[in-house]
């Protein structure tokens, strides 16, 4: 199998476009993904190769770009409409929570939403007011959606051509501030990476810590400082975070009898709570000291000059894992 | 007589290309007229050296403004001092003339929280960058003033080409013709919303003719002629205090170009071509004024020596001091997140403190 070392957002393109080679259901639609190619270049040079029907540069309205998405998916096209910041993304809630999650249910099955709705997403790149948040709680609260959050290039790809192929809605979220941090060994072929499961990063026997997308390096980074002080770190990359990989948690979890989760979300109602109540439910006898949350604070995400501060970073990783440790 | 009730096809012009007269030159004294010119030139070369100090790491991104400041200045100057501004996100230029200083709108694209806190006596919103949701804001704050029985105040709300598509413009517009609100609704219909024509945005005409369908006045401007723009937006303003008649929401459309990118992030000429770009430079406003007021005896080589002179030391004075306020404190974040700082996030800037001090401000900060 022939590969090729790509970026997190060269991994998007490789999927959109193997994808839409091999289906011509598949379609991207949304603001400048077309001539332009996406703000980010996440559809670079597809305009070119599949022509303005299949790739198509939208009237400037989110909610108009996933409603019709909804009816494309429908009537039977495949639509992957992109955001073009997360942030931007509450114009078209009401279509995603209201339709996309439960045209399926509300109509007994007779219409499916088979649409992926992309978006970059979180913070760390001296971005503008708005561009920065992480709310990807908002969609995994909401049934009839799947969430998925890559960390890496592999992944990326695979994960993406899973979520084309499943036939619900899928809320695919791109941390921005790895599309282009580092490069890896993608495959040139078609392949997936199943939704739903998790990837154990680090092995280790002290504490389990529980992350996804960009807060996975620095998690990992984290884990490798403290070996040097004798904690052995296992990490999990979620991956999706709607369904939570139940059972990899669990197992994790049972093996170390402690946790930590590291989310750049905030705090309250984040996803941190459900991977808490998870092992309460599913592990209690095993635990050895509360869970640490490790996230974002419960504050609007602040204006760049002070993002760093906001981010969980390496130091309060480390202090977090610390204590669950030492407890 | 006013300029708001004509065919939406029709264009509102006083200046031609060359600054010529070709339109009643609306009413304002030599002072207010290179008031006009200056600051303009002011909002150019501010934009200059915001591109360039983006380019240096020195800012983060940046919407440049250069091309649009005849609708900019040529519209804020048609307001009165109690009337309201609901800017997007490009109004640079307009904002310094509703008394913003040049150094808040520098920290807010430094990433300063204070760069968004306007002074008590300013009357502007803060800077919307999700796309046409102040339209709403405008129109509820506008509606608001109509409730409390106060007449002396419009309301004016600027948006893009691109802005008209969003639902909330919409809902905006219909509100404010069903509740005859003194709005002035400015389309900066500047041809691109980043890479998408004004075309491809909406298969309407005109961008004023939307205003049909709300039933009230919608007119076109050249958007790049400031005498115009001034005339169209006074009349506006006037309509939408109109004492003793009834007070009436009008939609402006200024057509007009951005000579630069949508913003420092993008590249312009991936999607549209150079030609077009040097088409657009032939109506540049700040020339044409010049001209007008060089052939009117207002401005001389000495007077523009001046203006030039002036503008260039105010943006360097407020690069200065944008430059000399510190990072702010991670405390920022958690103030004015509610009226009182909840325990729990008072407990949780305590920690961060506790821990900041304990490993030092280079375990946070990248680069």
């Amino acid at each position: 199998m022939s590969t090729q070392n790509l970026t997190l957002v060269q991994a998007v393109r490789d999927g959109l476009y193997t994808e839409m080679k091999q289906d011509d259901d598949v379609l991207v639609m949304g603001e400048d993904v077309g001539k332009n190619g996406g703000v980010f270049r996440a559809t670079e040079g597809l305009y070119n190769e599949f022509g303005d029907d299949r790739v198509i540069d939208t009237p400037l309205a989110e909610s108009g770009i996933v409603g019709t998405a909804i009816g494309m998916a429908a009537y039977g096209l495949k639509p992957v409409p992109e955001m073009q910041f997360s942030g931007f993304m509450y114009p078209a809630f009401d279509q995603i929570v209201s339709h996309a999650a439960r045209l399926r249910n509300r109509s007994r099955g007779r219409f499916t939403c088979p649409l992926v709705v992309r978006a970059p997403y979180g913070g760390g790149i001296r971005a503008p007011e708005h561009h920065s948040e992480s709310k990807e709680a908002f969609y995994a609260h909401e049934a009839g959606l799947k969430v998925v959050i890559p960390s890496t290039p592999y992944d990326t790809k695979g994960l993406l051509i899973s979520a084309i192929r499943d036939p619900d809605p899928v809320i695919f979220l791109e941390p921005k501030l790895i599309y282009r941090a580092f490069r890896g060994e993608v495959p040139e072929e078609d392949y997936t990476v199943p939704l739903g499961e998790a990837a154990v990063r680090r092995e280790g026997t002290d504490i389990s810590v529980f992350t996804y997308g960009a807060m996975s390096r620095p998690t990992q980074e984290a884990a490798e400082n403290l070996s040097e002080e004798g904690i052995d770190v296992e990490v999990v990359d979620l991956r999706t975070v709607s369904p939570l990989d139940e059972a990899a948690i669990v197992e994790s979890f049972k093996k170390t009898g402690r946790a930590a989760v590291v989310h750049e979300a905030p705090r309250k109602g984040g996803l941190a709570g459900e991977i808490t109540a998870v092992i309460q439910e599913e592990a209690l006898l095993y635990q050895e000291a509360p869970v640490e949350r490790i996230t974002g604070f419960d504050v609007p995400f602040p204006l760049y000059a002070l993002e760093d501060y906001y981010l969980p970073s390496v130091a309060r990783i480390e202090e977090g894992i610390r204590n669950a440790v030492e407890f | 007589m006013s300029t708001l009730q004509r065919d939406p096809e029709e264009q509102v012009q006083v200046l031609d290309e060359n600054g010529g007269v070709v339109g009643e030159v609306p009413d304002l004294g030599d002072d207010e007229l290179v008031e006009m010119y200056r600051a303009m030139r002011l909002a150019r070369h501010f934009d200059k050296r915001a591109v360039s100090l983006q380019r240096q790491g020195r800012m983060g991104t940046y919407p440049p403004l250069s091309g649009q400041e005849g609708a900019q200045i040529g519209s804020t100057m048609a307001l009165d001092d109690d009337d309201w501004m609901f800017p997007s996100y490009r109004e640079h230029g307009g904002a310094v003339v509703r008394g913003v200083p040049l150094t808040q709108t520098l920290l807010y694209w430094m990433g300063h929280e204070d760069g968004n806190k306007m002074t008590p006596d300013t009357n502007v919103f803060p800077v919307a960058v999700p796309i046409s949701t102040q339209i709403l804001h405008a129109t509820g704050a506008a509606w608001a003033s109509k409730l409390k029985g106060d007449d002396e105040k419009a309301f004016i709300c600027y948006f893009g080409d691109g802005g008209t598509s969003e639902g909330d413009f919409h809902e905006g517009l219909n509100f404010a013709g069903v509740f005859d609100t003194p709005n002035v609704f400015f389309c900066n219909n500047n041809q691109w919303a980043i890479s998408v024509p004004r075309e491809r945005q909406t298969a309407s005409k005109t961008i004023a003719h939307k205003a049909v369908a709300y039933g009230f006045d919608g007119v076109q401007v050249d958007g790049m002629d400031p005498l115009a723009v001034y005339k169209v937006t006074r009349d506006a303003v006037e309509k939408a205090k109109n004492p003793g008649d009834r007070r009436r929401p009008t939609l402006i459309e200024a057509v007009q170009y951005r000579f630069g990118a949508h913003t420092t992030a993008d590249d312009p000429t991936v999607y549209r071509d150079d030609d077009e770009v040097e088409k657009w430079k032939a109506k540049d406003p700040i020339p044409r004024l010049e001209k007008f007021l060089r052939e009117t005896g207002r401005l001389d080589d000495e007077s523009v020596d001046a203006v030039t002179q002036s503008v260039e030391e105010q943006v360097a004075d407020a690069i200065d001091e944008a430059e000399s306020v510190p990072r702010p404190e991670p405390s920022e974040m958690f103030e004015s997140v509610y009226a009182e700082m909840p325990d729990h996030l008072r407990e949780q800037m305590e920690d961060f403190e506790q821990l900041r001090e304990q490993v030092g401000d280079e375990a946070f900060l990248r680069e």
